[in-house]
């Protein structure tokens, strides 16, 4: 990895290096999804960012963009105007008219299949803007383990400095803890420095105890984020998942002193919703959980419609769709 | 300077986001920021002085306001009066499409009303917005559909007459619609005062009033303060009073109240616990306390405001609490990021502030976070005090702020005793992720509504009202109606005539009875009467029927005691109670002819009369022994995804007098329908004709009713009613005895705010249709909700 490619991805505090499985810790945790849902129901109506505060913090948005690509019809020409957005995502009219452009507003990595890793990391060269790539027996997760550790590895060996995995679902339904442990540690070790995302696949965990539980193990085997979704489920990133996830975060934080990152994936796609997982993140973890290397949106339209938001803030006037480069 | 973009994208920090009040003020200012009395339909001058009503949160007068003078209050009430015929004799279909206008208009005017409602009273516009002003809107179209279905649904009511109706700052628009949507709809009219403090909302409901087309005089609205409110409840035509504030101000109006037929219904203060167990999804219980304590700055009269927690969980759910107040933002109300706004006036703030410095001398461990305050106006941080015993006055007293005390607790059982140490019970907060613990605790709390894993829910169609000095009957749901309504009267009442015992003619014993000495019946065994003295039975002939002891006030406290013992006939069942009824009823029958002829010879009646007393005795058994497992409670469909469970619990023990005449007949209808609902009775039988009473307790020791259901005590009904109704043990009394004591009893039933219920010293017809079961059932019970959020 070159140096200029990590001072996005590089974490700015600890790495977390997992623990042994506290299976009493795991399990530790109820979550009472009544509850959940009312703070979650409510959280958008107690904050609230208008005028300047909304484009400062709807740019702080683009930061943490996953810029994602993951259809069966991928290609290189695809995945490079991609690449091509991540360098530019907001028009330099906009950013200029806001006070913006030394901010160096760009999203927090470009994730693809494995197949268009290089490409992707020819495209991006010297923008300072990671690769991700999915792992694993994206989505479903359930090719053979060997098979998925060394995809893990080729995929890294290819460049990417970020690996989204997924867990078997079947782990957590039939609570194998012991295995699915096992599992995220040996991939965990394959990643060595690249960054290990954890997709938990929520929307087919059943139950928001079983969000909790997965999300706690994940983070004792090795995660530094965890994320919510494929982008594949019928259900992808909701609010009560997220407030789930992000307070099993917390839990972890006071229980060992290390900051694992969320990554909410799937149905954001506009403006708004992007900013109610701000105040979420801000609200529950603090300040340093609105930074790229703690948070990031798994979203491709998303950045369509804050371009259109800041293009407002900027003007004034309702933006159009087809005045922002496509995606 | 004004903060860059670049600069809030380092900091993250919040902006200002604040509502606009263009509306409101432009409003206020079309007024000339000055307003008259809504009285008939029409701005009326007042005679009184007027007053300012200021906003808090910078403490600049938002408009001058009338104050109500007596003759203002009598001019509104008349025409509250004159309005009543018309609007009674619309048809339920009539009066629905008012209130639905009201709805609607409600609806289309809420961001305006939200704002006025955070300009006058200081709370956050997230809340007046999303709690306060939807809630409104809900109230009146829940009513518009009992205006809609009075006559189908309640169809042996009828509306009370004029209702007064008085209500607090902290939700001023709130309380205005709980009070005037279930008044309308039953069919009454109204004449309401808003508090002095916060009357802005008010008057801008009279225009939509206007505009829904309202006829005139049937909502009237008087602003003013505690002297308009006194004469509002002093006023002889008002038929109801409607109150919700403070218990002080309750009780006086208790007191007031006393004697004079009018209907009441208060809705006072708390002191409510939050109880959260070990089990319990502790991230969002923390979310649950800051819900409770520091909506609406804590002014809330059911704000969970006293924190139980597992002792093997407090130091780290303390920790996480601290944490999270961290978060909280106070400050100008109208911004739409801010938590905690203004409390309502600096006499409030400076209140807080003074239980707050005598908890700290009590020994409390305050905290509060380093929260910016704004310079001007009435703020407060969010405030916890920790190591608070039950013997600190802060963990007994309501604070009306955003103060949160703390306790530990061990078991289940010691989290029951901590929450019912109080002399309140409107609410309950109970967190545990196990149902069998959840429902126990819900089932044990004294308090009128119980919310489990949740907390300030609200929904019109579920009362609200609390045990003990929280209140006195219930608002929303069809309780809520009932409360302004009364029971359709077939024949005129006549006033009752004291009876009074014939003078003795003769010493010389009557049959074999003077052979006995009927002592009085407590904690299940015959108890001679304390003062060791008794009084004659005379028979309308002037003959010595019998002697039975005179009992006092110690003979009563003893029977309280027995009853309080007795406390496992409340939770025993539906089915054991009923069954023990039956057997009274059975054991009754066996000897109905003894009973007959006794009461042939005490009361001089004649044979017929007397067999059909002790035939409708038996039947009245029957009928509550029949009700015992019938009196089915409900579960409310709110619009969250919860049931609330509307269970009807017993009062507890209630003190009964029966009436002089009908001596068995008054005394058993009474006592059935009191033990039938699960509630220890002590009875003061009728003091001319006691002795059908003393034998009845024969007939209760054979019929397995556990010691101390059942307690009698004989005397004079003035001397032990008073005892009764000032015994803080006694949650209420049923007065239907010798005429002229309902005023002087109900004046002595204040300290402990029991439920009282009389005959107003008028004639009742026992064992007739008069004698309503259901009516009876409502007197024996009070409504305890309790919501039950599920999802998997």
């Amino acid at each position: 990895m070159n140096s200029e490619n990590n001072k996005v991805v590089q974490l700015n505090h600890k790495r977390n290096p997992g623990m042994p499985l506290d299976l009493d810790e795991v399990l530790r945790h109820s979550v009472n999804r009544s509850a959940v849902e009312t703070r979650a129901a409510s959280l958008a109506g107690r904050r609230s960012v208008k005028k300047q505060w909304q484009a400062a913090w709807l740019l702080r948005a683009v930061t943490c963009i996953d810029l994602t690509t993951l259809a069966g019809d991928d290609t290189d020409g695809r995945v490079r105007r991609l690449c091509a957005k991540a360098r530019q995502p907001v028009r330099t009219d906009v950013l200029a008219a806001l006070g913006a452009q030394d901010l160096r507003i760009k999203p927090g990595a470009v994730c693809v299949y494995h197949h268009f890793i290089k490409t992707a990391v020819a495209a991006l060269k010297g923008s300072g803007i990671p690769v991700a790539a999915v792992s694993t027996g994206f989505p479903a997760g359930l090719s053979p383990f060997s098979t998925r550790l060394s995809e893990i590895k080729v995929s890294v060996k290819a460049g990417a400095e970020e690996i989204d995995i997924v867990i078997e679902r079947n782990l957590v339904l039939n609570e194998k803890w012991e295995t699915l442990y096992s599992q995220i540690s040996k991939a965990r070790a394959a990643c060595g420095e690249a960054h290990l995302k954890v997709i938990l696949g929520t929307g087919e965990l059943g139950t928001l105890n079983n969000v909790a539980r997965a999300s706690m193990l994940a983070m004792m085997a090795g995660a530094d984020f965890i994320k919510t979704s494929t982008g594949k489920e019928s259900v992808n990133a909701t609010l009560p998942v997220s407030l789930t996830m992000v307070r099993m975060i917390r839990s972890y934080y006071e229980m060992t002193g290390y900051k694992i990152g969320y990554k909410p994936a799937g149905g954001i796609s506009v403006a708004k919703t992007a900013i109610q997982y701000l105040l979420m993140m801000k609200e529950e973890l603090g300040n340093d959980w609105i930074q790229p290397d703690l948070f990031r949106f798994g979203a491709s339209s998303l950045l369509t419609d804050i371009e259109r938001q800041l293009e407002h803030c900027a003007t004034g006037r309702y933006a159009a769709y087809a005045h922002q480069p496509l995606v | 300077m004004q903060t860059t973009v670049s600069e809030i994208f380092q900091s993250l920090d919040y902006g200002p986001a604040p509502e606009s009040q263009d509306h409101a003020a432009a409003w206020l200012k079309a007024n000339q920021h000055k307003f008259d009395l809504f009285i008939d339909g029409k701005w009326v001058k007042a005679r009184g002085k007027a007053f300012d009503s200021i906003n808090p949160a910078t403490g600049k007068v938002l408009a001058r306001i009338a104050q109500a003078s007596r003759a203002d209050v009598n001019k509104a009430v008349a025409a509250a009066e004159k309005a009543g015929p018309a609007w009674r004799k619309l048809s339920c279909h009539q009066r629905a499409r008012y209130l639905y206008a009201l709805a609607r208009l409600v609806q289309k005017h809420s961001r305006t009303l939200a704002v006025l409602e955070t300009l006058d009273n200081g709370k956050p516009i997230r809340e007046s917005r999303d709690v306060d002003i939807p809630l409104v809107a809900r109230h009146f179209y829940y009513h518009a559909g009992w205006a809609q279905l009075r006559d189908e649904e309640l169809s042996d009511y009828e509306p009370l007459g004029v209702v007064g109706q008085i209500i607090p700052w902290n939700f001023p628009f709130l309380m205005l619609a709980w009070k005037i949507a279930p008044a309308l709809a039953a069919g009454n009219t109204v004449v309401l005062k808003p508090a002095e403090q916060t009357p802005i909302t008010a008057l801008y409901f009279a225009e939509l009033c206007q505009k829904a087309g309202i006829p005139a005089g049937v909502v009237n609205i008087i602003s003013g303060d505690g002297e308009t409110g006194k004469a509002l409840v002093a006023h002889k035509q008002i038929k109801k009073i409607a109150f919700t504030g403070s218990t002080a101000v309750g009780k006086y109006i208790r007191a007031q109240t006393a004697g004079t037929g009018k209907e009441i219904t208060l809705e006072l203060g708390g002191k409510s616990p939050f109880i959260v167990f070990a089990d319990a999804d502790m991230d969002s219980a923390i979310e649950g306390v800051v819900d409770a304590i520091w909506f609406n700055q804590g002014e809330v009269c059911c704000a969970a405001s006293r924190l139980l927690v597992a002792e093997s969980i407090a130091d780290a759910f303390y920790k996480k609490l601290r944490a999270r107040m961290t978060k909280l933002r106070v400050g100008n109300p109208l911004d739409k990021a801010i938590d905690i706004g203004a409390l309502v006036d600096k006499t409030q703030l400076k209140r807080v502030a003074d239980l707050i410095a005598l908890g700290i001398k009590e020994g409390g461990e305050l905290w509060q976070p380093k929260t910016k305050l704004p310079s001007a106006g009435c703020f407060m941080p969010p405030t916890l005090i920790t190591g608070v015993e039950s013997a600190s006055r802060l963990a007994q007293e309501e604070i009306f702020g955003p103060v949160l005390v703390a306790m530990t607790f061990r078991t289940p059982d010691e989290a029951v005793a901590l929450a019912n140490n109080t002399r309140y019970g409107l609410a309950a907060s109970i967190w545990s992720d196990n149902i069998n613990v959840a429902l126990d605790m819900a089932a044990r709390v004294k308090a009128g509504i119980i919310w489990v894993n949740s907390t300030n829910q609200f929904d019109a169609a579920c009362g609200f009202g609390g045990y003990r000095e929280s209140g006195y009957g219930r608002e929303g749901g069809r309780e809520g109606m009932l409360a302004y309504l009364k029971p359709k009267s077939k024949r005129k009442a006549n006033p009752l005539k004291a009876l009074s015992a014939a003078k003795l003619k003769s010493l010389e014993p009557l049959d074999q009875l003077i052979d006995r000495t009927p002592k009085n019946y407590i904690g299940g065994k015959q108890a001679r009467a304390d003062g060791n003295s008794c009084m004659p039975v005379i028979t309308p002939a002037g003959r010595l029927a019998g002697e039975v002891g005179l009992g006092n006030r110690k003979d009563i406290r003893n029977a309280v005691e027995a009853a309080v013992k007795a406390s496992g006939w409340s939770s025993s069942s539906a089915h054991l109670r009923s069954q023990i009824i039956y057997f009274i009823a059975e054991n009754l029958a066996v000897r109905s002819n003894e009973f007959s002829r006794l009461l042939q010879t005490m009361t001089g009646c004649s044979k017929a009369s007397a067999s059909r007393e002790v035939d409708k005795s038996i039947e009245s058994l029957f009928n509550f022994a029949a009700f015992a497992d019938k009196f089915d409670g409900a579960v409310h469909a709110p619009p969250v995804r919860d049931i609330a469970i509307a269970m009807n619990e017993p009062l507890g023990i209630i003190g009964i007098v029966a009436p002089q005449a009908s001596p068995l007949l008054g005394m058993v209808t009474l006592m059935a329908a009191a033990i039938a609902a699960g509630n220890r009775v002590v009875i003061v039988p009728s003091d001319i004709y006691p002795l059908a009473v003393t034998d009845f307790y024969q007939v209760l020791e054979t019929s397995d009713v556990p010691a101390g259901v059942v307690n009698i005590v004989t005397g004079e009904h003035a001397v032990l009613a008073q005892t009764l109704a000032e015994h803080e043990e006694v949650n209420g009394l049923w007065y239907f005895g010798k005429v002229g004591s309902v005023e002087a009893i109900e004046k002595a039933s204040i300290s402990n705010l029991k439920q009282t219920w009389t005959h107003d010293d008028q004639e009742i017809h026992w064992g007739t249709a008069a004698i309503n079961s259901r009516r009876l059932m409502e007197k024996a019970t009070q409504v305890k909700n309790i919501w039950v959020p599920y999802g998997a």
